[in-house]
């Protein structure tokens, strides 16, 4: 594994029954980056996030977190990584800086150096002002923050983060999201899963596209969009039937489909064909009832992705 | 088991001290508890205090270690904290060690506030070591005994507790905690030999010089062998259980 390479998960798997959440799955993350797993609910991405750091052992295939193998030296990977779960799990009976005590003493650090990180963690984070107040008096936002700190205490080179802004406030998600991109620029390695597109264009160096446990494309969010483009479509209803062939004369568009009493229009410049609607509409005196622009869910993107693959795979 | 993780099996403990031990509710309960039930099946028989004391110790000590750790893991897989212990360096048997350290610790506090009635109520301990010794080794045991029934990968106390009431009484009315061991038939003696409380209570009983039956080293030995089954039995199931906790 070059010195580069911080994760490394070859050809993972895991199976609940004869179910396979994951499945065969192969991917590097480098030193510094910012990877995203990106991909719908129930894609597969908290089983992955958990074989990752040893949380779940993998029904196949093998993790190696910088020069350790997370199922035979689990101690020693998990002692170089923070984990923010999913679900945030501080202790709610104690307070921030007690919470924070604890995740120092799991991850034996001495007691002088735990105080010094947590407090300066908890200031760069704005919650040593409410360090001693018990964490059930705290909103979901502030537990998220404490949940990052808790594992930034140990100083850890690499950062994973499951979901870590869903269900958040627009506020707090932000706050988040820059704290992510200081702690990656101090040169912490961050792996996050995530099912917002956004989220992961804006944060993510690199992004990894899973579905149904199966990843259908690594790459750079640049280069994801442009395949996305093409799934854009513009869907139109008019007040009384047309026929769909009357829209072929537009320009930008790729393909048309009638689905019921609508239009839709497959094109990689929706706003152009937006213009050209309306005017064909003032042209043929028509009243239009709705329209839409649909952006392309993951699910849209995934299965664009596995039918180009397939495709490839059938022409080879 | 290394030196680091003994330190954070000991984290573990403090943490259950303070969320689950420190409650008022649980120190009532738990020495509040053993005295109803012991004095349910006592009154009115005309019992001397010396006969009643080591089994009132017994049982609050019984009580006492295995209730709340029986429930921990159960509580944490509910509230997800438990997959912030798992997700940090720390290996299963550290968890369970540090739950079991809370429960002794708490078991042997508890244990002292019958004892000191006993004491105060004129009774003398003839061998104040041996009762001594006799109380930590059987905190330990009970603590593991709690450990495995907390075992069930379940996120609902009460089935923990359940599942608990109907291993620990029958356990207690076997134990020779009600009738003298050596009033009982053959068959009483072989049922209670299968339950740990019956070697502490009659621990007490010599160091108090009533009515014991078993030597002090077949106790001590009895105890000891029932703790490690218990400690074993409760690691190996914690983590088969664990994959369905998180």
């Amino acid at each position: 594994m070059s010195e580069d390479i911080v994760i490394q998960a070859s050809d993972l798997t895991k199976f609940y029954g004869k179910v396979a959440a994951v499945d065969h799955i192969k991917f590097e993350v480098k030193k510094g980056e910012i990877f995203g797993f990106l991909g719908p609910n129930g894609a597969g991405k908290t089983t992955t996030i958990r074989m990752l750091t040893g949380i779940t052992k993998p029904s196949f295939g093998n993790v190696r977190i910088m020069e350790f193998d997370i199922e035979k030296q689990t101690l020693k990977a998990k002692q170089i990584m923070g984990i923010v779960p999913e679900v945030s799990n501080p202790y709610i009976d104690l307070s921030a800086w007690s919470n924070m005590m604890f995740q120092g003493e799991l991850y034996g650090l001495p007691n002088d150096k735990s105080k010094e990180i947590a407090a300066e963690l908890l200031e760069n984070f704005e919650l040593y002002e409410r360090r001693k107040d018990l964490v059930k008096f705290f909103s979901k936002g502030m537990k998220q923050r404490l949940i990052l700190c808790m594992a930034l205490l140990s100083q850890p080179q690499i950062l994973f983060l499951d979901e870590p802004t869903s269900g958040l406030d627009v506020q707090s998600a932000t706050i988040i999201r820059e704290k992510l991109r200081q702690i990656n620029k101090e040169g912490v390695t961050i792996f996050l899963t995530t099912h917002n597109m956004e989220e992961a264009n804006l944060l993510c160096d690199r992004i990894a596209i899973i579905n149904k446990g199966k990843i259908a494309a690594v790459d750079t969010p640049e280069k994801l969009k442009l395949m996305t483009e093409r799934l854009q479509k513009v869907v139109v209803a008019f007040s009384q039937p047309i026929n769909p062939e009357s829209l072929n004369s537009l320009p930008n568009v790729d393909k048309i489909e009638k689905l019921g009493d609508k239009i839709q229009l497959h094109t990689t410049a929706p706003g152009k064909v937006i213009f050209d609607i309306v005017d064909y509409a003032r042209e043929k005196h028509l009243d239009m009832v709705s329209l839409n622009v649909v952006v392309p869910t993951l699910e849209d993107v995934f299965i664009k992705l596995t039918e180009d693959k397939e495709k490839s795979g059938h022409g080879a | 088991m290394e030196p680091n993780q003994i330190r954070r099996a000991w984290a573990i403990c403090k943490k259950d001290i303070r969320i689950y031990y420190s409650a008022h509710p649980v120190i009532v309960h738990g020495i509040l508890f053993p005295f109803f039930l012991f004095f349910a099946f006592f009154i009115r028989r005309n019992l001397s205090m010396e006969f009643i004391l080591p089994g009132l110790v017994g049982m609050t000590l019984f009580f006492t270690s295995t209730a709340i750790v029986s429930i921990i893991p159960s509580w944490e897989t509910r509230s997800k904290t438990l997959e912030r212990l798992v997700s940090s360096p720390v290996l299963i048997s550290t968890i369970v060690i540090g739950d079991i350290l809370a429960a002794f610790l708490f078991g042997v506090v508890v244990s002292l506030v019958p004892i000191s009635i006993g004491i105060l109520g004129g009774i003398s301990i003839h061998h104040p070591l041996i009762a001594a010794l006799g109380i930590l080794i059987s905190a330990l045991c009970f603590s593991c005994l709690g450990a495995l029934l907390s075992a069930s990968p379940t996120d609902i106390p009460a089935n923990v507790m359940t599942i608990s009431t109907l291993i620990k009484f029958p356990l207690i009315f076997v134990s020779g905690v009600f009738i003298p061991l050596k009033d009982l038939p053959l068959w009483g003696k072989i049922l209670a030999s299968f339950s740990p409380l019956t070697y502490f209570v009659d621990l007490l009983r010599f160091s108090i010089k009533v009515d014991y039956y078993y030597s002090v080293g077949f106790d001590f030995l009895a105890l000891f062998i029932f703790a490690l089954i218990f400690y074993i039995l409760a690691v190996r199931l914690h983590v088969r259980a664990m994959p369905n906790r998180i």
